[in-house]
């Protein structure tokens, strides 16, 4: 098999596709631990859709399945995700 | 789905294939040309996706090699023998041919050359891509930025880059190698997986409030991202890009 990426940045570039903004930036934070990371270092499982975890926690934050002309996304996981709305980095 | 003219969104476009040059047994870069790129910045990736003639897809992430101010945007992708991806790119791809990708994504591994502050990149194997584009950005802006490389390969023939790297070395950017499976006669680099003692002698102290990167394979990203918060790295200054096989 290939070496994949594991973490946000795996799922980031179809987020991308459906939110039009960058997203591995996007910092959401944990329904169970409180935690908070940017999309970008949380933890991806792929099988037939693609699993976001918490990195703290390992609680199911997202679950992203393509298909039949759809993207189902569910948030089961997160309590709230912050979208940079101008370019803003830190730093 | 379809392209929808809104600023940011991703859409699957073609890139043709300009050349593919060997970087080592295993790794090839592509060369490739990209009608309407927008540019990238360095430490980002784009997905790539093939399709089979039954209308099979497999699609996987490559980080870009090149610095942003490239005409071609170059992707370094290393041979997995059993990868239903990879063995494609680097045996089958010719140039010439198409290819369908979707970038540039990502912002959080991202690397900018307006950022003055000191910056260790820790490399694991063909995690050296994202790295590799920050150490050009930098040569390209003129950046005077303190970046040091801690590369971690197995022989001194898996090296990547290594003659480009030796050439851009110098006061203020270092790199430092480690071999871990096999050294040349008379090596007297390091010779053992990267640990605590070998990121405080290469790594800028964490007084100064250093950024640092971490590209590889799992195992490898989770001890030095480990060992860095333990020598006093901020944790929100360790950023992070981990690979490894998988079917999920």
């Amino acid at each position: 098999m290939d070496a994949l990426m594991l973490d946000g940045n795996a799922a980031a570039g179809l987020l991308q596709e459906v939110f039009a903004v960058e997203m591995t930036t996007a910092l959401e934070t944990c329904g169970r631990c409180g935690a908070s990371e940017p999309l970008g270092a949380v933890r991806v499982f792929r099988g037939a859709g693609t699993v976001l975890r918490c990195p703290h926690c390992e609680n199911l934050l997202a679950a992203i399945v393509e298909g039949r002309g759809r993207v189902w996304i569910a948030l089961p996981g997160v309590r709230a995700l912050a979208i940079e709305t101008e370019g803003g980095d830190e730093g | 789905m379809a392209g929808a003219a809104l600023p940011g969104r991703l859409s699957w476009r073609l890139a043709d294939v300009l050349g593919i040059e060997p970087e080592t047994a295993n790794a090839k870069t592509l060369v490739l040309d990209v009608p309407e790129w927008p540019g990238h910045r360095a430490g980002q990736h784009v997905d790539i996706r093939l399709t089979a003639e039954d209308g099979y897809q497999a699609e996987r992430s490559y980080s870009i090699a090149s610095a942003p101010n490239g005409t071609a945007l170059e992707l370094t992708v290393e041979r997995l023998d059993d990868g239903e991806v990879s063995p494609y790119l680097t045996d089958e791809l010719r140039a010439g041919d198409q290819l369908e990708l979707r970038g540039p994504v990502g912002g959080y591994f991202v690397w900018e050359p307006r950022q003055a502050e000191p910056v260790l990149l820790v490399a694991g194997g063909s995690g050296v891509v994202p790295l590799m584009a920050m150490i050009r950005a930098r040569a390209a802006a003129g950046s005077d930025a303190d970046m040091r490389l801690l590369f971690s390969s197995r022989s001194w023939d898996a090296v990547i880059y290594r003659d480009e790297l030796d050439r851009l070395a110098g006061e203020r950017l270092t790199v430092a190698h480690t071999l871990t499976r096999s050294q040349p006669a008379g090596w007297k680099g390091y010779a053992r997986r990267v640990d605590s003692a070998m990121l405080q002698e290469v790594g800028p102290p964490a007084g100064h409030k250093p950024t640092a990167y971490i590209c590889g394979p799992t195992p490898f990203v989770e001890a030095v991202a480990g060992a860095l918060v333990a020598l006093g790295y901020e944790e929100q200054r360790i950023k992070t890009e981990r690979f490894g096989p998988t079917g999920g």
